[in-house]
């Protein structure tokens, strides 16, 4: 069945297969979000092990889809592997960091004689929901914006400047997503508490704030939309696969593949919609309208940065070793095996659907707290 | 070719690889061998519906669980460190290696994750026959995602189904199952899992003889010494057979990480097995022909028999496959670095035909990357073309290392393997725990496990060097050009977070121990 298919129909395959784990992982950034108000959300120590355990029956499904994510990457692209993780090295390992203190978090928090103290640990919940979704923002905005890199003959990968990928930071149109996809975040979190645990109070704090942080992420988002739609571009010519400047490219692509404009507003519409829902109503589905639109906006803008002749992982700094899915990516060969397991995934996602539902058949609430054998 | 690259940076990344690997490795067995304990002592509740057995049950799965979420913070740095440190590795080999590595995520992290959760949040919430299946899926995914990455180590290896692809400058996958099957991962497999099984074995017996020692918990501790012996006997001689088999495909692989194993010097036939012995401080490198005992107490033959299950093989020694042996057709290194050197040149010559585009040059060069006796010739030996004009000691791995981390090994297994034995037949008699000495050695065996699994990593991986890929790929050519500093400071950065969630984790489990089944 794959082995048929043409060299570039499985590079567009695999990036599409990379691209839906990228926006899932930020959906599921719900529960970093949702770490970012241990503490104002958590005002009694009851109020915030009740947060924690919402939070913590999921945390596995984000982490783990941030480990294929980057491993499908690794198998699919292993050139984008190679130059930016090694490239942009401080901007990685912080993010990876973030996530070793996490992982630890969850079951050693309230376990007795913990070394640390239960506040450090929240901390490190804290720190982890702020890090990760800000910093993972800014390197996904650099496949819009180019980073500084060059590759030899061997493709070995040197980057331009000291700072190995935290130079990033100071780009305020990098900013812009990395603080979207920290607010989004934010507000999947509230969206999610209020969508899973009964307690009044929990409830009553997530609806106020929602509004305090929907109007950063519509702002920021504005700002990132704007500049991308009018920025010019990295566009990659067929023929040859060398790399020029085009301006307007962004906006080029999303006019030249209507489903993906399609896909992208109706993702907007969802995210706001949800929003709605959960201002308005005091025990809103938001949650399930918010999720799914911030898959189909997250999708949406990576295939606007990889497919019609786009370079996904340009270089500012030497425009012609620019990463495109052509150059960047595994054999024919390994691309075909690899097809036959992506195979396996709408199987993995039933089960863990499946799971989530078993688990969540009951709203969290403090007397469960009590009565659990297995609390974090 | 390594001109540009700064020795301390290959040394750090080296070192911060070691680091990450070896703490990640502290907790990876004991969740791979205590998963398929947890899952069949709650089997035995579910069938017998019996409360003692739930409350021994849910006390191995909360160790478990402390233990799975460490083991879970230490692994994702691993995942992405290939990248970050490994960068021209990953590009060189990234078509073969990023496949395991991905299906490893698809299938098996999701698996263990995803049934994890069940595991301990399913008592009152689904039904007890899911709750028992999510157990074992637990315990099938830990062992599955061992497979994948194992898959990737034994590649590295002994590099199989691939073919080296001239345009890009990289090894492709021709044979996926060649991959997966090869002889050397399918043993890989075994012996780490059974290894693994065998740790935890090993620690569930020393924890219940504390309990027995303190008359504390005397039917919980004795049916967890019941079921992890049982456990531990399969296992030590699981151990054993396979580590056995995998030192005769290293013998037959990698002649001169089995020598160094051996601390064989000088090839000979009827080859005795050093089962003790201590070496002399002042191996200096140059010097491959000379004995370096002070003492060792030898068993005559059995080295020759072990690789080739006659007395009368001849086992190269150092000395033998450095300066090649003729009588035996071994190259010397010398030539293989010559062989590779001419491959690389060939490279050379064919990018830069295709830069001037002389076509004509460029198919007849690039003919021969696909001429399997050429390969078979030269390119084999790719790696070795490194080394022109260099050191050949360098193409040593550290002898000591290697020869004292496999004997403490191979003792080690054995002594498990005994006080295995020797639990689970007095705990048939009724009579274990009426020895304090006994209880004593089981509790001071807890920690040795992960000495002698620790030492087969270092076997496995020091005495691979100096390469990354066999023969292949130099570890010094495999390393991202960052500035040495950059890796000093997430190499101190690692060491002080991993040491204090280390501490912290040793300290939560013992406090749990202490408070025993009963205290949730
Ligand atoms: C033989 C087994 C084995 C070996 C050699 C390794 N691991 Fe591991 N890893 C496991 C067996 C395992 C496991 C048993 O599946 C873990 C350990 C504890 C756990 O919770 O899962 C795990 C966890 C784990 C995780 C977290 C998974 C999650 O999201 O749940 C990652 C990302 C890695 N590992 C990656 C690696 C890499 C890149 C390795 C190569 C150097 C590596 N591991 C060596
Ligand atoms: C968890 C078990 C493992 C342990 C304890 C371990 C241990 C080590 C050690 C001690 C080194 C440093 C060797 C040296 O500096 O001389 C090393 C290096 C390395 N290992 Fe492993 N290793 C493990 C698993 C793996 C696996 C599964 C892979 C690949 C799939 C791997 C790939 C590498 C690489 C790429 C290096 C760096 C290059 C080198 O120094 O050889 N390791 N490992
Ligand atoms: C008692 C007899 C044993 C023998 C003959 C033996 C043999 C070996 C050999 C030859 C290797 C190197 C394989 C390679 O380089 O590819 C190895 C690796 C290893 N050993 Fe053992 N071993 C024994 C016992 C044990 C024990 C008791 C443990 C731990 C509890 C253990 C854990 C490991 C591990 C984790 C590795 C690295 C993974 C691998 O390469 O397979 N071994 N062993």
């Amino acid at each position: 069945m794959f082995g048929n298919l043409s060299y570039i129909a499985l590079q567009q395959y695999w990036y599409v297969i990379v691209s839906l784990l990228g926006s899932l992982l930020v959906f599921l950034f719900f529960v970093q979000g949702g770490q970012t108000f241990i503490f104002r959300i958590g005002r009694s120590e009851a109020e915030r092990t009740i947060i924690v355990n919402a939070l913590g029956r999921k945390w596995e499904f984000t982490f783990t889809t941030l480990v294929t994510f980057g491993g499908a990457f690794f198998a699919s692209f292993p050139l984008f592997y190679a130059t930016s993780f090694g490239g942009a090295y401080w901007v990685w390992m912080i993010i990876l960091f973030a996530f070793v203190i996490q992982a630890v978090s969850y079951e050693f928090r309230t376990k007795a004689n913990n070394f640390l103290g239960q506040r450090t640990y929240e901390w490190f919940l804290f720190a982890n929901g702020l890090l990760g979704t800000l910093l993972i923002g800014v390197a996904v905005a650099t496949f819009f914006s180019g980073a500084r890199f060059s590759l030899d003959g061997m493709n070995s990968v040197t980057w331009a400047t000291g700072a190995h990928g935290l130079e990033a930071l100071l780009s305020i149109f990098n900013l812009s997503l990395g603080l979207s996809v920290f607010f989004l975040s934010r507000i999947l979190g509230l969206l999610y508490f209020m969508n899973t645990i009964d307690h009044g109070q929990i409830i009553t704090r997530s609806r106020q704030a929602l509004l305090r942080n929907a109007i950063p992420f519509v702002a920021f988002f504005l700002i990132f939309t704007t500049w991308l739609l009018l920025r010019e571009g990295f566009a990659v010519d067929p023929a040859t696969g060398e790399v020029f400047m085009e301006p307007y490219k962004y906006l080029h692509n999303l006019l030249a593949m209507p489903p993906v404009m399609i896909l992208f507003l109706a993702g907007v519409v969802a995210v706001l919609g949800g929003i709605a829902c959960g201002l308005l109503r005091d025990r809103g589905n938001g949650i399930w309208f918010a999720g799914p639109g911030t898959v189909l906006v997250v999708f949406s803008l990576f295939l606007l940065a990889g497919f019609n002749n786009t370079a996904f992982y340009p270089s500012t700094y030497d425009l012609q070793s620019s990463l495109t899915i052509r150059n960047a990516s595994s054999s024919h060969y390994t691309l075909v095996a690899m097809s036959w397991v992506s195979l396996f995934v709408p199987f993995v996602m039933a089960y863990i659907f499946f799971a989530w539902r078993a688990l969540n058949r009951k709203k969290i609430d403090e007397k469960e707290m009590e009565e659990e054998s297995h609390v974090y | 070719m390594f001109d540009s690259i700064d020795i301390s940076l290959v040394d750090w990344s080296r070192g911060q690889f070691a680091l990450t690997a070896m703490f990640h490795w502290l907790f990876v067995p004991l969740t791979i061998g205590l998963s398929f304990i947890v899952a069949f002592m709650h089997s035995i509740y579910v069938k017998s519906g019996d409360e003692a057995w739930k409350k021994i049950t849910k006390f191995w799965m909360k160790l478990f669980g402390i233990n799975f979420a460490i083991g879970v913070s230490t692994g994702i740095i691993l995942e992405f460190e290939f990248g970050t440190n490994w960068s021209n590795y990953s590009w060189f080999v990234g078509d073969i290696f990023g496949a395991p590595l991905a299906i490893e995520g698809i299938l098996a992290f999701f698996m263990e994750s995803t049934f994890v959760a069940i595991m301990f949040f399913g008592w009152n919430k689904v039904s007890k026959r899911f709750h028992l299946a999510s157990s074992w899926l637990t315990a099938f995914g830990a062992s599955l995602s061992a497979l994948w990455i194992l898959v990737a180590n034994a590649w590295m290896q002994h590099p199989v189904g691939t073919l080296f692809n001239p345009d890009t400058a990289r090894n492709e996958m021709i044979n996926f199952w060649d991959v997966i099957f090869s002889e050397m991962a399918v043993n890989k497999f075994l012996h780490t899992v059974t290894s693994g099984f065998l740790l935890a074995s090993v620690f569930v017996i020393g924890v219940s003889a504390w309990f027995l020692l303190h008359k504390r918990e005397v039917l919980f501790a004795g049916r967890s010494t019941v079921v992890a012996s049982v456990f531990g006997v399969i296992a030590g001689v699981a151990t054993i057979f396979t580590g056995d088999a995998s030192a005769r495909i290293v013998a037959r692989e990698q002649p001169i990480k089995f020598a160094a194993m051996e601390a064989l010097y000088e090839g000979q036939s009827h080859a005795p097995l050093v089962a003790i012995g201590a070496m002399k401080s002042d191996t200096s490198q140059e010097s491959y022909t000379r004995e370096n005992f002070i003492f060792k107490i030898e068993i005559p033959n059995a080295l020759s028999y072990m690789v080739f299950l006659t007395p009368n093989g001849f086992v190269p020694g150092i000395g033998d496959l450095v300066y090649g042996n003729r009588e035996q057709g071994i190259m010397a290194y010398e030539e293989k670095i010559e062989r590779g050197a001419v491959a690389i040149q060939t490279l050379k010559e064919l990018k830069r035909a295709r830069e001037r585009d002389d076509e004509v040059t460029y198919q007849a060069l690039r003919e021969k990357f696909h001429d399997p006796e050429w390969l078979d010739t030269y390119y084999r030996y790719f790696g070795y073309g490194y080394y022109q004009n260099r050191e050949i000691g360098e193409l040593v791995p550290n002898v000591k290392m290697s020869f004292y981390a496999f004997h403490i090994m191979v003792i080690l297994g054995i002594h498990f393997l005994i006080l295995s034995g020797l639990a689970l037949w007095l705990s048939l008699k009724n009579r274990w725990g009426r020895h304090k000495w006994l209880l004593w050695v089981a509790i001071m065996t807890i920690p040795l496990p992960w000495i002698a699994s620790e030492a087969g990593w270092v076997v496995t991986e020091m005495g691979r060097q100096p390469w990354v890929v066999y023969e292949l790929l130099p570890t010094l050519s495999a390393v991202t050009r960052l500035h040495p500093g950059a890796v000093q400071v997430t190499f101190w950065i690692f060491l002080a977070t991993f040491t204090a969630l280390f501490i912290a984790e040793i300290k939560i489990i013992v406090t749990q121990i202490k408070k025993g089944p009963g205290g949730q």
